[in-house]
């Protein structure tokens, strides 16, 4: 008798494991065509990071906008991270205020473009207040004018196909986000802070802004932005330069 | 799911009755604890340690509390914690471990809360629905401060301090007045919890040590 509770409990273990096991196949798969799945996935921490990720994706999938403040919220104090690119490159441009400094623009585009600091200064411009939440726990409010990342993706023909906007700076810290947040109204290559142009060390001559998330996802000092519809032959493959270091790419939180 | 015997799960070995009881009521009426909540305990546990350890590891970056909307160096603070500021990395794994341990607790404190409801033990046994209670006034209170009110409340000001959630529920960082009131709240709590969590394992060990681990794990005392 005992044989025979024992024999029903191994087949309905068996067939829950094979039902479980065919659902989170399933579940992969579906996770993988909404974009639900981030590129630091692998491991343990990778199983917490994909439920965050995939749970605040479907949460924020109606554009939500960060809050935006006033003029006088704007704080004293913007405490700066890291030091200028020491890059022989950069000083260069630095010494000549940018004037032969160009974003490329490239990737699975129609178009890849070259431009220089007046063409994006020339584009139509968002200006918004908003806080910058550094991961170490500090934040701050500032102003940031820009030209919306996805209006630079309409110029340069950004393919369908395109999943991923990679961020290159003249620094190491590359980043990338999806196509959500590169398409957020409130995602920005900042030209300008707080009413004048962008200090060099806040990232000039241009930097992102990605205002849903963590201030070390916003690169300075951009050279170079691709447009691509994966990440794994880029670096080590887990999206950018921050989970090669121990920091998540989804920085959302 | 039977539950037919006393299921102290967050005062093991406590008088049930009140402080007239005999000191042992364990040994007179026979615990037995549901597999889903000793497996929903000691997922908790693994997690709760997991949240402290990481949490830490997230506040050393910037040991420092504030009150209102913003704050940094340069700006007025609520408190400085007499710890060093440590950039070295560890806010990294830190984040990495606090989400995953986060996320342990919430699917397995949401286990435990829906079926606690579901079978009605959380009435029976405090809400104080049994004649005569089957916990003290006192006991009570601790349980629903911490299940109803901490537990939440952390979770709350953990969301809140998200750029993303915050950016879809905004209400939920404007009720504490701003981002950094939030992170402080989160913190307090935090720190309540971890008494609560050393108050719970020392009354563990003066109660019979061995005893109340196997019925955490056996699901009987003996």
């Amino acid at each position: 008798m005992s044989g025979k509770i024992s024999r029903r409990k191994l087949i309905t273990a068996g067939l829950s494991t094979a039902a479980g096991a065919a659902g989170l196949v399933a579940a992969e798969r579906i996770a993988n065509r909404y974009g639900l799945i981030p590129p630091d996935h692998d491991g343990l921490y990778g199983a917490g990071e994909t439920l965050t990720y995939a749970s605040q994706r479907l949460l924020t999938a109606h554009a939500s906008m960060a809050r935006e403040f006033t003029r006088r919220d704007i704080s004293p104090v913007f405490p700066v991270n890291g030091p200028v690119p020491a890059r022989a490159a950069y000083q260069r441009l630095l010494a000549t205020e940018f004037s032969d400094w160009r974003l490329i623009v490239d990737g699975l585009v129609e178009r890849p473009a070259r431009f220089s600091l007046d063409q994006v200064k020339s584009y139509p411009s968002r200006t918004q207040i908003t806080e910058h939440t550094c991961e170490e726990g500090w934040s701050i409010i500032a102003e940031w004018t820009g030209v919306p990342v996805s209006y630079v993706l309409d110029l340069v023909g950004a393919s369908p196909r395109a999943r991923y906007v990679v961020f290159f700076p003249f620094d190491d810290a590359w980043e990338s986000i999806d196509m959500e947040d590169a398409r957020h109204p409130q995602t920005l290559l900042a030209y300008g802070m707080n009413g004048g142009v962008i200090p060099a060390e806040h990232g000039a001559p241009l930097r992102l802004r990605v205002a849903r998330q963590l201030g070390y996802k916003s690169v300075k000092y951009l050279s170079h932005v691709l447009v691509t519809d994966t990440l794994k032959n880029i670096g080590k493959g887990l999206g950018s330069a921050s989970p090669e270091v121990g920091y998540a790419w989804y920085a959302g939180i | 799911m039977a539950n037919t015997g006393a299921d102290s799960a967050m005062f093991p070995g406590l008088p049930e009755t009140g402080a007239a009881a005999p000191v042992r009521p364990a040994e007179k009426v026979p615990l037995r604890r549901s597999a889903l909540v000793r497996v929903t305990h000691w997922m908790n546990a693994l997690g709760f340690i997991g949240l402290v350890i990481s949490g830490v590891a997230i506040l050393l970056a910037h040991p420092r509390l504030y009150w209102g909307e913003t704050g940094a160096v340069g700006m007025p603070s609520l408190l400085d914690l007499p710890l060093p500021f440590m950039l070295t990395g560890q806010s990294g794994w830190g984040r990495y471990l606090h989400f995953l341990s986060a996320w342990v607790c919430v699917i397995a404190g949401g286990i435990y809360v829906l079926h606690g409801t579901a079978t009605r033990r959380f009435a029976r046994d405090f809400a104080g629905q049994t004649e005569p209670p089957k916990y003290s006034m006192l006991q009570r209170l601790t349980y629903f401060a911490v299940v109803i009110f901490l537990f939440p409340l952390v979770v709350w000001t953990g969301l809140a301090m998200s750029p993303a959630i915050a950016s879809v529920f905004p209400f939920m960082v404007t009720v504490f007045g701003g981002q950094q009131s939030a992170r402080t709240v989160h913190f307090a709590v935090a720190c309540l919890l971890v008494c609560f969590f050393l108050a719970h394992v020392v009354m563990v060990t003066a109660t019979g040590f061995v005893a109340n681990m196997r019925g955490m794990i056996q699901g009987r005392e003996s």
